[in-house]
Parts: structure tokens; sequence; C-alpha cells
């Protein structure tokens, strides 16, 4: 794999002082920044702020919005709140399986798709919902899913 | 910006704001909140700024995003002042229609309005009934201020209540008046915030910490969420009065970063104070110092739970510590700490300005005031509902929300989230307050109301709650993260039809465990969705495990799809829209599922049309052999 | 070997293995003796008997203090306390209200009654034992016995480790070696151990013995940490789950390790592998 640039990763933790209290808080902005928390990444963010990697790798797998493995260009999130649950969220969720071929978590080997499932998006009255590329979608059936996965580059 | 330096300062800036602003000036509304939002409502104003630009009519309207305004159904929603016209469900192809004839005409576009039961147009939004049986006090100025405007916020009286607290009131004063007003924690347990309040002042240690808790995990409720956004300064002003009465001088808040809008309104919010020197020191030359930090919340239902919240805030793994020694006095880095949620926080400047007296007022007995409820699932009208304490269950959701979808019948409730249990029918007048839903067996929560229908199964909403928790629980303590999985398992092999008969004892005997031994709320309240619904839908547990069969037709190992041969007409549908193939016939043929094949995913269901209505689910019953070699359509 | 016979060499062993470990874990103390000076005397009854202890002590300490004895499995007396494994539960009485507490953390209180085996206390025990059965299969019979624990009733999901976190605490707070840490959460929790930390500190530890398999329960804590090296080959894993390495090295440890720190939870048949 070639080489990270960390130089963003050391602006980040500049931004809060290199306090080791604002660990959750770098953390969050590195990942809004690479998408994914690398090795290199989180070795120099240990080191930068003195603190064990036992410690910021607990913090990495303990909060779901962490991922330790690079997400593809197009996240599809299906949300599994109790609105849309009761309102069939989980045969959506097939549905969109069926349709990129990869289970909740995985990202395609093309990078393309990564999928997630989230807790309630909080747009309960289109549930059953998903955001795709920060779209919200209410309740997608197999064509439009499949158009979606065409149309995506 | 002029820092304000005096009460005197404040009342000036007001009154210029009110004076700028003409009352008879045309105004648009846009809700601009996350529901909105999905609903494209981002190009309903974007629209909207363009075409008055082009018809040259910037300056003579004002157009301005606003925040929630509720109801979600039929969002985005739009309302034009100053005759207050309300349009639902409003498409960026409206927007040039509605310039040219309501705005510049003055004439009403029908089409656009909310269409009572009667069949006749309703023009205000307050006569909606969605709207008419709320009393939106804490909700009410989401519709009328822009969210990122100090100025809005100060228009309306904003931070008139601070002014009064620092200059009129003691601390202990604030605090008689919150303790007097009764005012009961929002976010799950309605503890009084006067008395938590009172606990963390008189703890000792100099520096104290009040926070914010917009860590809104509870599936299926995002009341507070529209509240921050769309009204971040009412929850500020509401910190910082807490702040005084308390001592202090630092403040958190700690929201999810899966709300980026909160997050930015709040980030806004708190600039703009600085600017006006409403945060810092000094404030309003008083002696008052006080700052706020916003704290992110990387995703996890568990640091919603007060010890966690305050662990997560120090960096740390947000997992629960033990109790026994409360935050309130041993909090953030051991300091005495007061939590309350967005939407507690946000009653306090009522409180002051119109006095306990008034808040206790409404409400029932033991819950004053009101709450705010998000009202979801198989009901008409979804959306974000503010009510008095008391009002009966019926009255919610037939009233305000319209009754059930599709004319299917009302099954259960669900309220209070993962902590909180079901409602059956035959408590639906229940009048819901704090104690009567706990002695129902459920409990307020943060306020999510997830409505049932008879297309819901009760086990599988159980199963969904303990997934959702074995995921979110922490993993610490062994009640908590063993029993969840093991009351999993059981209700897994119920669902699949290989339920035994003590699994119900099992399932009483781990609840009961778990409500006296895990280590915190998350884990003592865990099992109340499982035994709730054992409660009042005994027979419907025991339907899955004697006679494998699920009554709502929802658990995918107890039910089977099936074309009657009767009713299919060979057109094809199913067979062309079934993703794995597993529908067997052909034109003419009458189509058969077959059963080795099928994965229920129920889109045959879904596809077949209505008049013809050949596919059915059958659970309990044998399939109905196919003949051999298909049947030709008559 | 009798039961007399054995309970006399269990009870010998303890003795020494609590010297050596008292020994290990210098410089971090729990003292029994008032935490401050001039700390007030509070009194309180356990299971009838009138006690009197120092306010910050906790209730597990108290009923110790008196010779009565608590299952606890994710205490140590050395360590931060944690109040994981609810084990230790007790019931706490205060005029009519009664609760459940996990005594290795409920700090003593004035004038309560604590009852160490009520009829609740019992129950829940014996559920939790059968949680942990689920997980380890090897619990002490006679412990099982007393509190009628059924085997089996719930589904096995035998693992090596219940996660009781003492080795990641003696690893961070004792040794501060940061070796061993939990990842995950919820059902996914696990412990892991840091390879390219633990070839550095782990021959170390303890004389290469390391410390934290002195403090494991369950036997999970393979001493092959010390080596880990070359079971990786040149490229080392950031963490790898404990409960892994355990499958292939389980008997080993229970040759080398031998005995159990907390004498409830040790083994009665050889692992089955």
């Amino acid at each position: 794999m070639e080489q990270q640039d960390l130089s963003k990763v050391d602006e980040i933790i500049d931004k809060y002082e290199s306090n080791s209290e604002s660990l959750i808080q770098i953390l969050l902005d590195v990942q809004n920044e690479y998408r994914w928390l690398s090795r290199p990444i989180l070795s120099q963010v240990c080191e930068r702020l003195d603190i064990p990697m036992t410690h910021a790798y607990h913090i990495a797998t303990f909060y779901k919005h962490f991922s330790l493995l690079p997400q593809g260009r197009h996240p599809i999130s299906v949300c599994l709140g109790t609105a849309c649950h009761v309102r069939g969220a989980t045969r959506l969720l097939d549905r969109v399986v069926q349709a990129i071929g990869i289970e909740p978590g995985q990202t395609t080997p093309d990078e393309k798709f990564t999928l997630n499932t989230v807790n309630c998006l909080g747009c309960c009255a289109l549930g059953p919902a998903l955001v795709v590329d920060g779209e919200y979608r209410s309740n997608l059936n197999a064509k439009e899913l499949a158009d979606i996965v065409a149309s995506a580059d | 910006m002029p820092k304000l330096k005096s009460l005197l300062d404040l009342e000036e800036l007001r009154k210029g704001i009110i004076a700028s602003k003409d009352p008879s000036k045309q105004c648009i509304t846009i809700c601009s909140g996350t529901g909105c939002h999905a609903y494209a409502s981002e190009k309903v104003a974007d629209t909207f700024a363009s075409e008055l630009e082009q018809q040259g009519l910037s300056e003579k309207i004002d157009l301005r995003r606003t925040g929630c305004h509720g109801f979600c159904e039929r969002g985005p929603i739009v309302v034009i002042f100053p005759d207050e016209i309300c349009y639902l469900s409003v498409k960026p192809d409206d927007v040039s229609e509605i310039v040219s004839e309501t705005l510049v005409g003055k004439k009403i576009i029908e089409r656009l309005l909310y269409v009572g039961d009667d069949g006749k147009p309703i023009t205000h939004e307050n006569d909606i009934p969605f709207y008419k049986h709320q009393i939106r006090l804490v909700f009410g100025d989401n519709r009328l201020i822009n969210p990122q405007s100090i100025e809005d916020y100060i228009g309306l009286g904003g931070y008139e209540a601070l002014g009064k607290v620092l200059f009129e009131m003691t601390p202990e004063d604030v605090i008689e008046v919150v303790k007097k007003a009764n005012l009961r924690g929002r976010g799950g347990g309605g503890f009084p915030a006067g008395i938590k309040w009172e606990t963390t002042r008189n703890a000792p240690g100099d520096a104290k910490y009040v926070i914010v808790n917009a860590d809104e995990g509870d599936p299926g409720a995002y009341m507070d969420r529209s509240l921050l956004e769309g009204n971040p300064h009412s929850v500020l002003e509401g910190l910082m009065i807490g702040a005084y009465a308390i001592g202090a001088n630092q403040g958190y808040i700690y929201v999810r970063q899966e709300y980026p809008l909160a997050v930015e309104n709040v980030g806004v919010a708190i600039e703009q104070m600085r600017e006006y020197g409403l945060l810092g020191e000094k404030i309003l030359g008083t002696g008052f110092d006080f700052d706020v930090i916003v704290h992110r919340g990387a995703g996890a239902f568990v640091s919603g739970e007060s010890s966690a919240l305050m662990t997560a805030i120090e960096g740390r793994v947000g997992e629960p510590r033990p109790k026994y020694i409360r935050t309130a006095v041993s909090g953030i880095h051991g300091r005495p700490s007061n939590l309350n949620n967005v939407e507690t926080w946000s009653n306090v400047p009522l409180i002051i300005k119109h006095g306990a007296k008034w808040f206790g007022g409404i409400g029932t007995e033991g819950s004053k005031g009101t709450k705010i409820f998000s009202l979801v699932g198989k009901v008409n009208n979804t959306g974000l509902v503010e009510v008095p304490m008391g009002m009966p269950l019926r009255d919610i959701i037939y009233n305000i929300g319209g009754g059930i979808r599709g004319d299917k019948k009302f099954k259960a409730v669900q309220t209070g989230g993962p902590s909180g249990g079901v409602i059956p029918e035959s408590l639906l007048n229940l009048p819901v307050d704090f104690d009567e839903l706990s002695k129902a067996g459920s409990m307020m929560g943060s306020g999510g109301m997830i409505v049932m229908d008879e297309d819901t199964c009760v086990v599988d909403v159980a199963r969904y709650f303990l997934d959702f928790l074995a995921d979110e629980s922490c993993g610490k303590c062994i009640p908590c993260r063993e029993g969840i999985q093991q009351m999993l398992v059981v209700l897994n092999r119920i669902c699949e039809g290989t339920g035994r008969e003590e699994d119900l004892d099992t399932l009483a005997d781990l609840g009961d465990m778990m409500r006296d031994c895990a280590l915190c709320a998350l884990g003592q309240s865990a099992p109340n969705p499982v035994l709730s619904t054992i409660q009042y839908f005994k027979e419907e547990y025991e339907e899955h495990i004697q006679n494998h069969r699920c009554p709502a037709g929802v658990c995918k190992e107890l039910i089977n799809y099936y074309i009657d041969p009767e009713k299919c007409q060979a057109c094809m549908i199913c067979m062309r829209n079934c993703p794995v193939g597993a529908i067997d016939g052909g034109k003419n043929i009458v189509h058969v599922v077959i059963q080795e094949k099928c994965t229920k995913c129920g889109t045959c269901l879904e596809v077949c049309p209505p008049r013809f209505g050949a596919v059915s689910k059958l659970s309990g019953v044998e399939i109905p052999e196919a003949a051999a070699g298909g049947i030709k359509v008559r | 070997m009798s039961t007399e016979e054995r309970e006399k060499q269990n009870s010998s062993e303890r003795q020494t293995r609590r010297a050596v470990s008292d020994r290990r874990v210098e410089g971090v103390t729990q003292p029994i003796a008032p935490a401050v000076e001039a700390a007030r005397q509070v009194e309180l009854t356990i299971n009838g008997q009138a006690v009197e202890a120092w306010e910050g002590m906790t209730l597990l300490q108290a009923a110790q203090s008196v010779g009565i004895s608590i299952p606890t499995l994710c205490h140590h007396k050395e360590l931060s306390t944690y109040g994981a494994c609810r084990l230790c539960s007790v019931e706490v009485i205060r005029g009519r209200r009664s609760r459940i507490v996990a005594s290795c953390i409920y700090p003593v209180e004035d004038g309560i009654e604590v009852l160490t085996e009520s009829e609740k206390v019992a129950k829940h025990r014996k559920i939790i034992l059968e949680l942990i059965q689920a997980r380890w299969p090897w619990v002490d019979k006679e412990l099982l016995e007393k509190y009628g624990a059924q085997p089996g009733r719930f589904e096995e999901k035998t693992d090596f480790c219940i996660l009781c976190g003492l080795c990641v605490r003696y690893c961070t707070e004792v040794k501060k070696a940061n070796c061993l840490g939990f990842v995950g959460r919820g059902a996914e929790r696990q412990i892991v151990i840091y390879p390219e930390r633990a070839i550095e500190m782990c021959p170390t530890c303890e004389g290469g013995n390391m410390g934290c398999r002195s403090v494991c329960p369950t036997g999970t804590m393979p001493n092959e940490f010390a080596h880990t090296g070359p079971r990786f080959g040149k490229k080392l894993p950031l963490a790898y789950p404990v409960k892994s390495y355990s499958e292939d090295n389980v008997r080993e440890v229970l040759h080398t390790v031998g005995d159990w720190r907390m004498p409830w939870v040790r083994s009665q048949t050889m692992p089955g592998k």
C-alpha cells in the first residue's frame, strides 16, 4: 500500500493543542478527513498525544462512527430505527444486500459501495429509509436500487 | 457587534431588533429540519431564493429557513406570514406558482393546503388537527426563528429569563422555582431537576459542570435533535440559568455527530453568544462567568447514560461506572456535574419567565408541563408533537396522529425506546405522564412513541430491541452482556419456531436478575421490551412456541408466501420481480411459489395487483400442494 | 486425594500465591485500614452480625474483615475496582427499601442491613453462574451446587475468556505496560494483546512469567505472549484476540499455570481439546 500522507492528522492534532482529552474529537475529525483510521494514523495519534495504543484502539472499536477499514466512495446507510423496523426496514435491507452483493459492514471489492446500518436517521416519516451519498431515500424497490448501482461510478 | 455589558444593553438590542421588523412584511418560512431536509426542503428554499431574485422581490419579501415544525409526514412545510398560510408537501416545482399566486396575487393555492376530514381545506397551521390539539410551549418558536440567528431569538424575548435570573434572583431562588415547578428530567427517568441541581450546588468543590445531554440514541425518537437544531439558544439559555443556580462556570454540550445540523447550529449559536458577550467573563456586566464546549459523540447508545457520557467527555471510552456516588457529586474529573437533557434545559427559561405556578398549572399531579413525543410507526401523521402531560394516549394517536395507517387495527404503542415497553389497546385511555407509564410497565424515556398495528409482531419487536441492545451495550458487566445475548438466543428460537415450553420462564428469570444486578440503567432496563410484551401479549408468544405460528405474519421462518391458484391471473408481474427466481409458471399458467427457493422478501405480495390479490402470507398452516404440470388460467 | 487434603493443599497454595501476588503488586494499595486519617467509623449489620467499619470501605471489605466470604470474580484487592461480574451482589436493606448492589464497590453506610445470601441474592447469583458457565464450562462444581445452578440451561458459547478484565488492569495499572486492552463493545467485546508491545514488555514481566497469568481466573492467558514474534512472522498484527491464542495454548497453560488464583473457578476437568 502506498504511504499515507499524515500531515492532516498533525494539523488536526495541532488544532486540539495535542490534548489527549480531546482524543475522541480528534479521531472524529481524522475519520471525516481520511474516511478511515489506518494503522499509521492511529500510531501517529498515539505518539503525538502520548497515549498507549490500547486506549486509542479501544475507542476506535467502541464507537460506531469509526472505521478501521477503507470505506467505499458511495456510503449507503440503511436505517434500522424502530419506526423503520415496523415499516419493513429488514426487507429493504435484504433488497439492498441483494442489489449490491455485500453484507452490512462490508465494502465492495471495487471500493464503490460501503453498506452500513444505522439505528435511526430521525426521518421516521420516510421509513423505511436509507441514505445514499448523503441523500435520503424512502422505501426503494429493487428496480430503483438497481438504478443506483448502475449509475454509480 | 458590540458586547452587551448590562441588562440595559440587552433590552436596547431587543428593542432595536423588534423595531427593525415590519410585522406586515411578507415572509416565507421553510422548515429546514433534518426531516424536511430529507424531503428536499433545501431545494425548495433555494428555488424560492432564486425566484424572488428573478422577480425582483428579494427586498420586499423575507425568506427564512426555520427549524422543524413537527409535521414531518407532510414536509417540506412552507408558511407564509403575516397571513400564516400553511402549505404542505411543497415541491420545488410549486415555488414559482406560490410566489406569483400567493405572494404577489394574494391568492391561496388550495392544492397545497391540508384537507380536513370533512373535505374542506385548512389554511392556517394552527387549525390543522395535527396542531390543534397540541400545546407547543417549548417547540413553538421553532417555526418562527432562523436557528442560526441569535437576533431572531432575542427578538422573541430570548435571554430575558437569563437577565431576570442574573439581576433579580439568587441561585437559591432559582433552584427553589425549579423545584416548585417540579420540572422532571425529560431524558428518561424523570428525576426532579431542581433536586439534582441542589445536590450539585451543595456538593463540595469549587469547579462544577453543567451538561446538555443531546446524545439522543433512542431509535425512533428525534425531538431533542429537532429542538437543538431549531432553537439552540433556548437550550443554551436554560443551561446558563442552571449554571448560575448551581455555581458552575463551564458547560458541555454532548451531541451525537450523527446530527450534523444540530452540531452546526449549536456551534453557530455559541459563536454568536461569544460575540455578544453572552458567553465569557462578566456576562451582562455581572460577576457571572460561563463558557460552553461542544463534545461530539461518536456513536454509542450507552454514552447517553450519565456516567458514561461524562467519561466520554474526559476523552475515555464511554463506559458507565457504578453510580453509588452520584454524578451530581462526582462527575467529570470527579467534580460535581449536573446533566439534563435538551428538552429539560429548554423548559427552564419558560419556567423562569412565567413562574412555577404557571408551569404547575399544566400537566398532572406528578408530572408538570408539556412533553414532546415523536409519534412514529404505523400512524397517519408521523411527526413531533408537544402535548400537556396527562393527555390520554388515545387522543395523541387518533386526534393528533390521525389514527392508524391504511385502516389497519391498532395493536400497541411502544414508549420509552429500548428501555421501555409496550402499551396495549386496553390501556389506550391511559393519561400519559411519568408515573402512569411506569405503572403500565413501560416508561416515558425520551418520548419515543412507536405505533404498531395488527401487522406488527410483538415478539419480533422485542427481538428487535434486544438485538439493538446486544450491539449497543458496552459489554462490561455480565448481567447485561451475557444476559442480553442469552435473551436473544431464546427470542430468536421463538421467532424461528423452535421455542421451548420453559422459554418464557427463562426470559422472566433473566430479566429479573438483570433489573437488579446490571451495572447501569441500560442493562437494568434492557429486559423491559421483553417483559412488557410478555405481560400484555403472552398468547402471541405462546402461538409462536406451541403452534409455530406468527399471527402477524412477520417472523420469516414461520411464514410462507402462497399464490392462490383461484385468484392468480398469470400476469407474470411477480415472476419478473422475484429477486431469486422462486416463482414457477408462465404466460397463462398460474404462478406457484417454489418454497425451497423463496427468501421471503415479500416482493411478490407487494407487486401483485390489488385487484387480483392472489398472493398471501400463510403462517402455522400447511401450504396447499401445487397441481403438477401447472394450471392454465381460465 | 480426599476433600480434606485437597482443601488443605488449596489453602496452602492460595497462601503462597497471595504472598507472591502481594509482592508483585507493590505500589498499588487499597488499604483496609482507614483510607483517610481520622476516618469516621460506620456501623452496619451483615447477615445479622454487627460490623464496625471505616468510612470509605466497601461492603466486601467489611464482610471479609469479619470472615464472611462473598464470591467474587473480577475483583482483586490490589487492582482498581471494576464492578463487572456482579457475582458479589448482595442485598442492602435500609428501612423498608431493599436493593441489590455489587459489594465490591458499594461503600459502607451507617445503619444498613446487608444480606450476602438472601433468597434474592441466591437466585440472581445462580443465574449469573449459569451465564458464566455457558461461556466457560469449568466453573467450580461446589459453587454451582451451592446455588443450584443448572449447567446447560443457556446456550453454550464456550470461550476461553470471561472478560473479567483482571489481566488488563494488572498490565495497565501495576505494570504500566499497556500490552493488553479491551476492544469492541457489547457482544463483540474482547480482550486483545498488542504484539508489538508484548515483544518488548512481556519477557521482562515477572522474569518472563507474565504477571497477567497469575491474576487470570480462567487460564486463558498463555505464556506465549512473551514470544509473540515468531507466531506472526515479521508482520505483526496491531492487536490479536487473547481467546484465539488460548485455543491453541490452553492445555499448555493449564500445565504451566497449574493452579488458580481464585479457588472457586478452578478447573474441574481438563478443557477438552
